[in-house]
């Protein structure tokens, strides 16, 4: 309990520790959440509306990515960018980078996968209207991405909730590093096995208090969409 | 053929100044699921007007007015419309579905989509035209059904095709909200769109058609004036479907 109390004052007194890593989580998973959107939404867009060899294989393996072990990307990423890797050069090992490159392999499979099933049920719904229409090309395209904005901002968010909470992926890239490469679950982690609860909790609150922040706005997306008619 | 007098009503040189006017279907072949849909399908309409096509679920007249809309490719056989293919007379034409898809956007935004270049009072208009000029901002899948299929409607009329097709468009609608369409159904003819459309509705068909295709197992039995067609059918399909006979 008086772990707790003890968490609960170091948000309300804005702890420059504890504040300083939220910062640095929020900043590498929203900088991963915008690269793997701009991958990822093209990508999906791009499967759902394109018919060519091989098309089916490449959703089932992007489906088989949205459940990818964390740790195992981590170690992908390690392998990659340790010295011995064949981006080893560049010297992005436990960096913020190589945190943000870690989180963008996690969640674009998911932005992708999900976004392409919305765009496929809104082209099978839309196909024949826009033919009819002479709507085609990049037009379509944009309509497509419009009318479904309702839906992909919730698979966006569903994006960055995997990317905030994850752990496995960024200890083994970021290191987890005081005042460089340390984020809210790994600190969480860390101070946990060194038995310092108040720090572990109070970051605890704020992370359960995000996850709770972004359920709500998907929520809220969703019920505003369904409202009008435009989920 | 013998030409309907309902004709009358229309410019005399109505056909000439439709582009899209003869329409022939030459030997139209297509398979389902080792089914053949359409089986030498010919068809010849060169009149303007409004030209219904009736016959039982299966027959192949969605199939029909899906290949003439080039929404899907026959397996042989070609369509002509005047002296242009499917593909290069697909702009001039317009298709309502008996289901309307509207865009997840309001009434307006879903009739400036299909004509980006309208300026605002085209658009009014155009609402003006279906009795929705005061829904114009609400969300268009909020509508009732017979309100979407006629926002559906305002919305192929915009680019002033010269062929409209309606694929049971007033099917499980009111009969206030039939009348409504059939009337701009007809207005429209009479501005000199050749108008073809999918019905079952016997009553509807009298009122509208100048002209029956009666297409049966995938092939044309009968096409007639409506007058002629509905009084003395000359088909053994087309008396038992008039008389509500199930036909296999």
């Amino acid at each position: 309990m008086d772990a707790l109390t003890e968490a609960f004052r170091l948000i309300i007194t804005l702890d420059p520790d504890l504040f300083e890593i939220l910062g640095l989580s929020i900043r590498v998973s929203l900088i991963a959440l915008a690269i793997a959107t701009v991958i990822g939404l093209p990508l999906g867009t791009y499967l759902a509306i394109n018919k060519f060899p091989g098309r089916r294989v490449l959703i089932t393996l992007l489906n088989a990515l949205m459940g990818m072990p964390p740790v195992v990307v981590g170690l992908m990423v390690y392998l990659m960018l340790s010295r011995s890797g064949p981006l080893g050069g560049l010297g992005l090992l436990y960096t913020p980078t190589a945190m943000i490159i870690a989180q963008v392999v996690l969640i674009t499979p998911i932005i992708a996968a999900l976004s392409n099933q919305v765009i496929e049920n809104l082209y099978q719904e839309y196909r024949d209207t826009f033919y009819s229409l002479g709507i085609t090309g990049s037009k379509a395209v944009i309509a497509y991405l419009v009318d479904a904005r309702y839906s992909l901002t919730t698979c966006i968010l569903a994006g960055f909730g995997r990317a905030i909470a994850e752990v496995g992926a960024v200890i083994i890239v970021g290191g987890n590093i005081d005042h460089l490469t340390r984020v809210m679950t790994t600190a969480i982690a860390l101070e946990t096995s060194k038995g310092n609860l108040t720090l572990a909790l109070g970051l605890g609150t704020v992370l359960l208090t995000l996850a709770i922040l972004v359920n709500g706005a998907v929520t809220a997306v969703r019920e505003f969409a369904k409202r009008r008619q435009y989920a | 053929m013998a030409r309907s007098p309902r004709y009358g009503n229309l410019p005399n040189d109505a056909n000439m100044l439709n582009p899209l006017l003869p329409i022939r279907f030459h030997d139209l072949r297509l398979k389902r699921r080792h089914r053949r849909v359409l089986d030498n399908l010919n068809l010849l309409i060169k009149d303007p007007g409004i030209t219904v096509i009736m016959g039982p679920n299966g027959a192949g007249k969605s199939l029909t007015l899906r290949c003439l809309h080039g929404l899907i490719k026959p397996d042989r056989g070609s369509i002509a419309l005047g002296a242009l293919s499917v593909a290069d007379s697909q702009r001039q034409q317009a298709m309502v579905f008996q289901h309307p898809v509207l865009l997840r956007r309001n009434v307006m935004q879903n009739l400036a989509f299909a004509k980006p270049e309208a300026d605002h009072r085209e658009l009014i208009d155009a609402l003006t035209a279906v009795n929705l000029d005061d829904r114009a901002e609400q969300p268009a899948r909020l509508l009732s059904g017979g309100e979407q299929q006629r926002l559906a409607l305002a919305r192929a009329l915009l680019n002033q095709p010269k062929l409209l097709l309606l694929d049971e468009a007033t099917a499980s609608l009111d009969p206030a909200s039939v009348l409504l369409i059939e009337s701009l159904i007809r207005k429209q003819s009479q501005a000199g769109t050749k108008v073809i459309l999918i019905s079952h509705d016997q009553g509807q068909a009298r009122r509208l058609a100048d002209d029956v295709v009666f297409i049966c197992r995938g092939q044309v039995v009968e096409h007639r004036p409506a007058d002629a067609f509905f009084s003395h059918p000359e088909s053994r399909e087309a008396q038992a479907y008039l008389a509500g006979d199930i036909i296999v």
